[in-house]
């Protein structure tokens, strides 16, 4: 018998589910040999250790943003301005890579450290003109997508570019800057610690300290927080800023962990991808670990199977899209739900 | 400085500028239409994306321009509609929903060119077709106005014609009239017998239909080929230019106008050696400008209502 309680786990099951069928329908239509491209679908991204290796580094960025945007989401701010400071912050990044001269321990701590604290920045302008002025974080944050994509790219064309590289490419990072791999036969970095420790921080921050029940409290009503005392204009600013430095963290991580070269001539995605690892882990920070798994598992199977099968990874796009329809759907199986919940009581009475 | 002012003054200049400013026209009015029912579509992107490669593969098949532009028409419309069935009955999220929306097409696109055509860039193997440019009689022959406002493709006259239609289908029907009451208070609509989802469910259509024409003439005018993410922002600006021109009409078609400026002068201006980089981005730092001080006046506003009455 299933319980309340574990309704949202099951709708999220379900919703998984339901994209797994679609994916599995899509292949169906398209490929030649359904059954075999399936199995390359879901077996190869698990199927030798470099391949398991290949979907934990693409978990990493997701984890990041997925992160950012948990704890925007948490505080009920409809920010997507990951992508732009994840973008931007790598730019930052690779600056420092290229033109500092450190040992190969400090070296990426002062990039890295430079990109989330320019990402905390850049983060907050949406979030103070939120604060102070109610003017649509949304709307500013889109908004500096864009502005942030233009600059950085401006800065890869015009400074950083590398002439002799023969592509849009930035000149080489200094060895010391970039960060160590940890397994080998994988490309997994140091960043996946660094990523691990943000959650766990970012939960404890969430559910055991003052300003994080503050967040979450000005997340479920921003009037009702105020009222009783909350500075919910102080949260807002708070909760930017951090989300800006997770954010832009992960850019740099991501730069310095998979690249030689900054080589982004468009925005990566990661940011808006951000948003719907936040949404499978219903903006729970211990959660993200599993929905970044996830969607970089069917991300790798996708890639997977565009080389091994005649599907196009793109198909993965709109399993996503379906995913994010459904997940954010709150009438979806609340038939269901209504239905426990009458039955439950009827038990009860 | 000179150089710059020789571009610009230019009749191909001011041709050019009404050419540019086409697909954002059409997006900035569907994303006007949305916006005045209290919904932000913010998958106006994708809803060109979609329709701009549904025109070139109906116009293909079919062998006709006209039937390809009702393609895209209809696609984008379809498009706008599954947003509105999530939002309004399923209640997703509008701009999570649109996330999905742009999601889907930026992705989707590409997948369906690379099975029809086999190539993931463009669509260069499909024989698309381009709907016509229209020579205005009597105009043309005038100078300086003639070679700026003649010629253009039909889609850019519908463009300036929908700016016409939409100015008074907000204002002037009751359509608009129930479009503008849902968008400001839909308890207040609800409770005078407006169907609040019907308007919305008509308003997001609406915007899809307009975000379609703008994709249709990007792959059948702009350019004569669907390209891979060929929109490139332009549903972004448009959404731009509807918050800058504060939901109305004229505003909208001023800054879209501005903006199309914008992008027919990043040419011109590397000239004079400014990066294009750089002025891509002008249309949103002018956005963000004009939201703060839109925000901040209205703060004022607010602060001095609530003043008042103690004040007396």
């Amino acid at each position: 018998m299933f319980k309340v309680k574990y309704f949202e786990v099951i709708r999220t099951a379900a919703v998984i589910l339901i994209a797994l069928a679609i994916a599995f329908i899509i292949i169906s239509l398209v490929s030649d040999q359904p059954l075999k491209t399936i199995g390359i679908f879901l077996w190869e991204p698990i199927s030798t250790k470099g391949h398991i290796g290949n979907v934990i580094e693409m978990a990493i960025p997701l984890m990041f943003t997925g992160l950012a945007v948990s704890l925007l989401f948490r505080a009920n701010m409809f920010n997507l301005g990951a992508e732009g400071i994840f973008y931007f912050s790598g730019v930052v990044a690779s600056v420092l890579a290229i033109h500092l001269s450190l040992n190969s321990w400090f070296h990426p701590v002062v990039a890295i450290a430079a990109g989330s604290i320019v990402g905390a920045l850049l983060s907050a302008i949406p979030g103070i003109l939120k604060a102070k002025w109610n003017a649509n974080e949304l709307v500013t944050s889109l908004m500096f997508n864009n502005i942030l994509f233009g600059i950085g790219l401006y800065l890869l064309n015009y400074h950083l570019r590398d002439a002799k590289a023969f592509a849009n490419v930035s000149y080489k990072f200094q060895e010391t800057a970039r960060l160590s791999k940890i397994f080998t036969g994988t490309r997994i970095h140091t960043g996946l610690i660094v990523v691990l420790v943000m959650i766990v921080l970012a939960h404890l921050f969430l559910y055991r300290t003052k300003w994080g029940y503050e967040l979450r409290m000005t997340g479920v009503n921003r009037d009702f927080a105020r009222y009783s005392g909350m500075k919910t204009a102080k949260v807002i600013i708070l909760v930017h800023l951090i989300a800006g430095f997770i954010a832009g963290m992960g850019g740099s991580v991501e730069v310095l962990g998979m690249y030689n070269r900054f080589q982004w001539a468009s925005l990566p995605g990661y940011g808006l991808d951000g948003a719907l690892v936040a949404m499978l882990a219903k903006n729970n920070p211990l959660s993200v670990i599993g929905s970044a798994l996830f969607l970089a598992y069917i991300r790798i199977g996708a890639d997977m199977m565009a080389r091994l099968s005649d599907v196009p990874s793109e198909m993965i796009s709109i399993i996503q899209a379906v995913i994010i329809l459904l997940i954010s759907a709150e009438q979806f199986l609340k038939f269901w739900k209504n239905r426990m919940l009458l039955k439950e009581a009827k038990a009860n009475a | 400085m000179n150089s710059l002012l020789n571009v610009i003054l230019t009749t191909d200049f001011a041709f050019s500028l009404l050419r540019v400013t086409t697909p954002i026209l059409f997006a900035a009015l569907g994303a006007l239409i949305s916006n005045r029912a209290g919904i932000i579509n913010i998958g106006m992107e994708g809803i060109m994306l979609v329709s701009a490669l549904a025109g070139v593969i109906v116009s293909a098949y079919t062998q006709s321009a006209w039937v390809g532009l009702l393609g895209a028409v209809l696609s984008g419309t379809l498009i706008a509609g599954v947003l509105a069935f999530f939002t309004l009955k399923f209640k997703t999220h509008i701009i999570l929903g649109g996330v999905a929306i742009n999601m889907f097409a930026s992705g989707g696109t590409v997948f369906i060119l690379y099975l029809l055509s086999g190539d993931k860039g463009s669509s260069t193997s499909l024989a698309s077709k381009v709907l016509p440019s229209v020579q205005l009689p009597l105009i043309q022959d005038i100078p300086v106005l003639g070679p700026i406002l003649s010629g253009h493709h039909i889609l850019t006259y519908i463009s300036i014609l929908a700016v016409v239609v939409v100015y008074y289908l907000l204002n002037r029907t009751p359509l608009g009239l129930r479009i503008r009451s849902v968008g400001e208070n839909p308890h207040a609509a609800q409770s005078v017998g407006v169907s609040v989802v019907r308007i919305q469910y008509t308003a997001l259509l609406l915007s899809g239909f307009f975000a379609s024409l703008g994709g249709a003439y990007m792959s059948m005018g702009y350019l004569s080929l669907f390209t891979r993410d060929m929109i490139a922002g332009r549903g972004w600006i448009a959404i731009a230019a509807e918050s800058m021109g504060r939901s109305t009409t004229i505003g909208t078609a001023l800054t879209s106008l501005l903006f199309g400026a914008a992008d027919a002068l990043s040419n011109a201006l590397q000239v004079l050696k400014i990066p294009a980089e750089l002025i891509a981005t002008l249309p949103y730092v002018a956005t963000v400008i004009g939201l703060v001080i839109y925000a901040v006046s209205e703060t004022r506003k607010k602060n001095k209502k609530v003043k008042g009455p103690v004040v007396k």
